[in-house]
């Protein structure tokens, strides 16, 4: 049992993650990335957290993979259902070392810390983009780089299409976790269905978890019961919600990727990644040598969001609204966030005269949820 | 402002719980029925949760293609039936050990389906009708309460007819005494093992339908986040329930019930502590398991011969 | 000669299933129109074949060892146990909190700390199953099941309630622990000390087990409470002991999960090494040193499979299912081995 003291013994063992790493790295590199490189051809390592085509979040960055693969030079290598855990990194180095991967696409949120920072101090060649806009000048590495929509511009388009079909005004929201970002999205639906008729709510449900068909089918007949004529989602595949809305003969607004195949009668639109703007400019900048963005973020201006078609339930009222809503956005003249607001505890969330642009930082940190939607966080 | 507590009505929160047990209970129910024929026998296959998914991923691509959902559901059975037959063949060698074989199963039927699935998770199968039973009722809620699946009935009466069936008829006293003392069976001339088998075979049709119902009906959709683990929860429900086909059938409802207090509440605007509510099933089950228990009487009503821990 | 031989034979069922699992997993592809031959190479390759393939394949073991002991140690008292993933849930939350409390302690104390209260929080978790058996007559299954999904509800709800780092915005998790405090890899191989961490603490079962009076007393009491009763022996006090023991190998690994990958507790701790463990406790008939064997196999495929998907296209399901085939065959081989299984 020579071994059974080792952990407690070695005192500097445990603490080389950064700096034992990253030597480690300097060993590893002659994996044949230079080569690869200098031939102007480029292997991309793609990760996902679910299946591929889930019908949302996974399938949204599955599309624009596709499209990168056809760009000449680029091979694609993917790997779904990778865990959060340690998994991460042990794929993520078996692209680099096995396929010669030189660039990761780690498109789930849970990746960036601490496996994509672990191994993009490890492998100081390797470039890694991140799905979720957490890089920070200064305290992350440049060889990292974050991509992330302002998909609540979508999401308010949403609320204005919703709150114009409904009969009841109730609207209904399926959410996985109250996080900043959700929030943001059930604030953004809100604002926009209250743009259409200041009398609408939003009724919020909160499963827990990102992928949990079940209980998304619980919550949905729950807030149909309530008398909500529209859903709407925050979680990874809302394939359940959507088709529950259809078969009750209410309307739908989908999320990550289209689902209108799903509801034929009821889908109304729907906010929807477009990730092949910033995926495509990772790669040709990878490809060109070109330093790296580390920050890549926009919204419908910038084509990294888009809304689903409508459907035939919008009327061309509706439509008209909401089109001209979204010109605005195009332009950059639009303003979701702005003062006077209150959150639905009765307390000022934005002063008046106080006007949070998409790219403002206070948005990021979201605690709130706005007067009109019912639900606590 | 809105008050969360004006929202707040208890006939629509009863309601809710009534509407869910309606919806969420059938798969609990058929596994467990199943489970209940198998572990009567003397085994225990803790496999049905992977049976459940081949299933669910089965009867929709049947029904797929076929554009027929009973002829789904009947797949989803047979398939079913071949894992149980597994199960049991391979529990029947000597030294082979039942719990071990079923998760290993368990992985097995999972993978398959994840694999054999994927071609399915976009397109869309015909679903099985509901049956409109409240359609005396004026209220939106009562009618889409009580809008069930034609399974739940099915699975209900299967459950008075295999109480009825093992008490009364001459193959339930035969299976129980399998179950109970094989010894004792074997010298009245009962052929142990193929009784086993088939038992085992049965209990894998009744998971193979409970997991039709939830790509068919509810969710009604195939995907890998389908069954989160209601195929491993049936399995424990018989033992809650005590071996008793009635019993199961109630412990089905009440934690179909209890599965919906989580949603129902959040959406009459009660959302925090939602992780809280949406374990009250397993809470509830726990409490009531407890306060039941004897001590020293540890699985009264349990069949003889089955492996699970010691009496 | 016949030493050797007698010394082989245990292994030959386990050879022999490996073989027939290679043999239906490839009948299987070949039906899916894959390519068999270069897929089991890729197994190979993936798991076990290069320097790199062994630190992927150890990495992926290292918690499934401690979670298997969950299973294993009650399972020598007559418990079957399966819901080891809470009490690596209510593990890792205790751990995490540690450093949280000692901040700015030095490393050694609060690493011992951590262990411990990982350990201990994992531990009652699980005494608490066997007390409720004890003391109530509840079937410990099912009741293991159920406080899993309890104590899981219960994470989570601390999570992202009352002990959140508010500034862990879009991923709840408890503060971060910090550089000081965290788990680095072995000097030489790129696997965390949780590796080392696991190797020790099954070889420690093991000596236990088999070979302490307390490992014996537990035994009999798991094959014959009513002997052991009359032989004075606490049966219930060694049950509780046992539970206590496997659950805090299973809060140890939450420990270490915090500490050595993820720097804090959240949710996607939760990954299933629980579950994963219960089969590899049950495939390795619950012995110390087979789970040692047993958590490398599952963790090669898990590195293995990452190299089907990449190479062959594969669906990410080709794990799962050569996983279960394996030990689908393993166990069903297991009829040829001699010694008989150790009642459960």
């Amino acid at each position: 049992m020579s071994q059974s003291n080792r952990p407690f013994n070695r005192r500097d063992a445990l603490r080389m993650l950064g700096a034992g790493g990253a030597a480690a790295a300097a060993q590893m590199l002659p994996f044949g990335i230079g080569n690869v490189l200098a031939a102007g051809k480029l292997t991309v390592g793609v990760l996902y957290v679910g299946p591929r085509d889930d019908f949302g979040y996974n399938q949204a960055q599955a599309q624009a993979a596709a499209i990168i693969k056809q760009m000449p030079g680029v091979k694609v290598v993917e790997e779904e259902k990778v865990p959060e855990t340690v998994a991460v990194q042990k794929s993520i180095e078996a692209m680099i070392n096995q396929d010669g991967a030189s660039l990761i696409f780690a498109t789930s949120f849970g990746y960036f810390d601490p496996h994509v920072l672990k191994m993009a101090a490890k492998y100081p060649n390797v470039r890694f983009a991140h799905c979720g806009g957490l890089w920070t000048q200064g305290k992350h590495p440049a060889n990292v780089a974050s991509y992330f929509g302002y998909i609540d511009e979508c999401e308010y388009l949403d609320g204005m299409a919703a709150a114009a079909a409904s009969k009841t005004k109730k609207l209904g929201f399926i959410a996985a976790k109250p996080i900043p970002q959700v929030l943001r999205n059930i604030n953004a639906f809100l604002l926009g269905a209250r743009a259409v008729d200041p009398k609408a709510t939003v009724r919020v449900i909160f499963t827990g978890d990102w992928a949990l068909p079940v209980k998304e089918a619980e919550a949905a007949n729950s807030l149909i019961d309530q008398g909500v004529d529209v859903l709407t989602c925050h979680v990874d595949s809302p394939k359940v919600v959507v088709q529950i809305a259809e078969r009750r003969g209410i309307y739908s607004c989908g999320y990550h990727a289209s689902q209108a195949a799903l509801a034929p009668k009821g889908y109304l639109t729907g906010a929807e990644w477009d990730w092949q703007t910033p995926y495509t400019s990772l790669v040709k900048a990878a490809m060109e040598g070109k330093p790296m963005v580390n920050f890549l973020r926009g919204g419908l201006k910038e084509g990294f969001v888009k809304p689903s078609a409508f459907g035939p339930a919008v009327s061309a009222e509706a439509r008209a609204k909401s089109t001209a809503v979204k010109d605005k956005m195009v332009k950059g003249e639009f303003v979701i966030f702005k003062g006077p607001l209150n959150d639905n505890t009765g307390k000022v969330a934005i002063a008046s005269g106080v006007s949070h642009a998409q790219q403002d930082p206070v948005l990021e940190d979201m605690k709130y949820l706005v007067d009109g939607v019912i639900g606590q966080v | 402002m809105s008050d969360p507590a004006s929202d707040f009505a208890l006939g629509s929160l009863l309601l809710a719980l009534l509407g869910g047990a309606m919806r969420v209970s059938t798969p609990f129910l058929f596994v467990s029925l199943g489970e209940c024929i198998t572990e009567t026998a003397g085994r225990i296959n803790l496999g049905l949760e992977g049976i459940l998914v081949f299933g669910a991923m089965s009867g929709y691509g049947v029904s797929y293609l076929t554009g027929s959902p009973w002829l789904g559901i009947l797949a989803a059975g047979c398939c079913g039936t071949l894992f149980g037959l597994l199960h049991g063949v391979l529990c029947s060698l000597p030294k082979v050990n039942d719990i071990a074989v079923g998760i290993a199963l368990m992985l097995f039927g999972t993978g398959l389906a994840f694999f054999l699935g994927k071609p399915l998770i976009q397109p869309q199968a015909p679903m099985l009708p509901p049956l409109n039973l409240g359609g005396w009722s004026d209220d939106p809620q009562v009618r889409s309460a009580l809008r069930i699946n034609v399974l739940l009935p099915i699975g209900l009466v299967l459950a008075f007819v295999l109480q009825w069936a093992l008490v009364s008829t001459r193959a339930g006293l035969v299976l129980r005494l399998v179950g109970d003392n094989a010894a004792a069976a074997r010298a009245l001339g009962y052929p142990v093992v193929p009784i086993r088998i088939a038992a085992t075979a049965a209990g894998g049709f009744l998971a193979g339908v409970g997991g039709a119902f939830l790509s068919l009906y509810y969710p009604g959709s195939w995907n890998e986040g389908l069954s989160s683990g209601q195929g491993l929860m049936a399995v424990a429900l018989v033992i809650f329930a005590r071996w008793n086909p009635v019993r199961c059938a109630l412990a089905a409802l009440l934690f179909g019930a209890a599965g919906a207090l989580g949603p129902a509440l959040q959406s009459q605007g009660i959302t925090s502590g939602y992780y809280l509510f949406n374990a009250a099933p397993y809470v509830l089950t726990l409490a009531l398991m407890a306060a039941s228990c004897t001590p020293g009487r540890i699985l009264a009503g349990a069949p003889g011969e089955l492996s699970l821990g010691n009496r | 000669m016949k030493s050797a031989w007698q010394l082989a034979a245990p292994f030959a069922p386990v050879s022999a299933a490996i073989v027939a699992a290679a043999l239906l997993f490839a009948l299987f592809l070949l039906v899916q129109g894959a390519a068999p031959l270069q897929a089991l190479e890729l197994v190979i390759q993936g798991a076990f074949g290069s320097a790199f393939a062994w630190q992927n394949t150890l990495s992926r073991a290292a918690p499934i060892m401690l979670t298997a002991l969950c299973v294993a140690l009650p399972a020598r008292a007559g418990l079957v146990i399966i819901g080891g993933e809470g009490a690596l849930a209510l593990g890792a939350l205790a751990a995490a909190m540690v450093p949280v409390v000692g901040a700015g302690w030095p490393a050694y104390p609060v690493l011992a700390l951590m262990a411990l209260a990982g350990f201990a929080a994992g531990g009652a978790w699980m005494a608490l199953v066997a007390w409720l058996r004890h003391a109530r007559g509840m079937n410990e299954t099912i009741s293991s099941l159920l406080l899993a999904y309890i104590g899981i509800a219960l994470f989570n709800f601390l999570v992202e309630g009352a002990l959140r780092d508010p500034a862990s915005l879009n991923k709840p998790s408890t503060p971060p622990i910090g550089e000081l405090y965290a788990i680095g890899p072995m000097p030489g191989f790129d696997v965390h000390w949780g590796l080392a961490w696991g190797l020790v603490v099954c070889a420690l079962a093991w000596l236990v087990m088999r070979h302490t009076v307390f490992g014996f007393s537990v035994g009999v009491a798991g094959g014959n409470p009513r002997a052991a009763q009359m032989a004075g022996l606490p049966v219930g006090m060694l049950l509780i002991a046992s539970c206590f023991l496997g659950g805090g190998c299973a809060g140890l690994a939450g420990m270490l999960e915090v500490a050595a990958v993820h720097g804090s507790a959240n949710a996607s701790l939760l990954a299933g090494y629980g579950y994963a463990g219960i089969l590899v406790s049950f495939a390795s008939r619950h012995h110390p040193l087979g789970i040692i064997a047993g958590a490398i196999l599952v963790g090669g495929i898990g590195a293995s499979g990452s190299l089907l998907q990449r190479r062959l296209d594969l669906p990410d399901a080709a794990t799962l299912v050569l996983q279960g085939t394996l030990f689908l065959a393993l166990l069903a081989f297991e009829t040829l081995n001699r010694k008989g299984l150790r009642r459960v």
